[in-house]
């Protein structure tokens, strides 16, 4: 299978490629582990690719409580990151190490699969659990939103056209959090039935998001337990996973997700 | 008519030049192109690992890499890894652990072998089944592959 024929830029700067974007009909090429596929089935088919692949938005680096995360970060160096390897930001890279395979996480970016948006994805929990935000950038504009406005419905974000993300800021939560990833994965596809990103701060307050379940990711209403507040989300069923069953895997993954975050975070809880 | 593009790649240690459209796929200019077969059109959605190769020392499914995003990249395919007195040691272990029947799937196992054997020497059998696990082997049960690797590593298989 190929694509629909397509122009094609390889982008030599973030200026070069928001101009290029600023064209309609065009589409940001990353890894394109998300892209390639939908080019391929012919259910996206822009008139111009611009590759943004080589350009300098790589990489993850800590500066002033935050942990910048470049949107061209592979899910394998996500995954090795040191920055990542403390317990309270250990979702992340737990979270990387479980998406696709190999081969996938050796070119599949962060960004691209932000901007793919796939109800399932794994990783949109996780930034909504830990409050990152994202900025935004297009030719002449720049915004900063938060993870949890960022994906709208299915395969939709509010990304405008020729908007690219540039940066994913992750807030180092307080000393002593702990943080943890844990999804039921369909067992063929690898994505998620149910996934749960949990975050547990030291003066015992949780942060809980939750994917794969709905039309979107969402965070759970802090405050409530988090099976009460489980109730209040919208869940789907499919041949794979009925509503019923699938709520019941939600609520599993939350307790997990809960459990190992907690035991992640420092015992002393003074 | 379609525009063109010139993409340059080293592949297998050997510059190559090539002139095709932005959307073929680096899989069909390794075959198709350059006539490098060993790499296999499995399932043609990055699900089953037949088509990897090493792109800049890393495996990757090249049914899902344009060729143009391949430009100035070293390529390593299966056939860029036999050695000027045979067989490379990872593929003399697939040999001797039986680690292949019908052998479709083989080329990818072994650039998915190497690419983590490069980062961890001496690989325990949950690490290679993770690094497995995007090559799907409908013949041998996985249980010669992993022993296969092992062996490639030095290790008690």
């Amino acid at each position: 299978m190929i694509s629909a024929p397509i122009r094609y830029h390889r982008a030599v700067s973030l200026e070069d490629a928001l101009e290029a974007l600023a064209e309609p009909d065009s589409r940001a090429l990353a890894g394109g582990h998300s892209l390639l596929p939908v080019l391929k089935l012919r259910i996206a088919r822009p008139s111009l690719l611009v590759d943004v692949g080589r350009l300098e938005l790589a990489g993850v680096a800590t500066d002033a409580g935050e942990v910048r995360i470049g949107p061209l970060t592979t899910w394998d160096a996500l995954e090795r990151a040191p920055e990542l390897s403390r317990p309270e930001l250990a979702a992340v890279a737990e979270c990387a190490a479980g998406i696709g395979d190999l081969q996938v996480r050796n070119r599949g970016t962060i960004g691209g699969g932000l901007a793919h948006a796939d109800p399932a994805s794994d990783m949109p929990a996780v930034l909504i659990a830990l409050g990152a935000r994202l900025r935004l950038r297009s030719r002449g504009s720049e915004r900063t939103i938060p993870a949890a406005d960022f994906i709208v419905g299915p395969f939709l974000t509010v990304l405008d056209e020729g908007e690219l993300i540039v940066e994913i800021a992750v807030p180092v939560p307080p000393a002593g959090s702990g943080s943890a990833y844990v999804a039921v994965e369909h067992p063929a596809s690898g994505f998620a039935l149910a996934g749960a990103a949990a975050l547990a701060r030291r003066d015992g307050s949780d942060s809980v998001a939750v994917t794969g379940v709905g039309s979107r990711p969402v965070l759970l209403t802090p405050g409530v337990g988090p099976v009460e507040a489980l109730d209040e989300v919208e869940v789907f069923g499919d041949r794979f996973a009925p509503e019923e069953y699938r709520r019941h895997l939600a609520r599993v993954v939350v307790r997990r997700a809960l459990e190992r975050a907690r035991e992640r975070r420092e015992e002393d809880g003074s | 008519m379609p525009e063109l593009a010139s993409v340059e790649l080293l592949v297998n240690g050997e510059p190559r030049s090539l002139e095709l459209e932005p959307r073929t796929l680096l899989v069909h200019a390794l075959r198709d192109g350059l006539g490098l077969t060993g790499t296999h059109v499995g399932c043609d959605t990055s699900q089953c690992g037949a088509c990897t190769v090493l792109l800049d020392g890393r495996a990757v499914k090249s049914c899902t890499v344009l060729a143009v995003q391949a430009e100035g990249s070293e390529i390593t395919t299966i056939e860029g890894i036999f050695g000027d007195d045979g067989l490379h040691p990872v593929q003399q272990a697939f040999v001797e652990h039986h680690g292949l029947q019908c052998g479709f799937c083989t080329p990818g196992v072994i650039l998915t072998t190497l690419d983590l054997l490069s980062r961890d020497p001496d690989p325990a059998e949950d690490v290679i089944r993770h690094a497995l696990r995007g090559n799907l082997c409908r013949c041998t049960g996985y249980q010669p592959i992993v022993e296969s690797v092992r062996a490639a590593a030095g290790g008690a298989a």
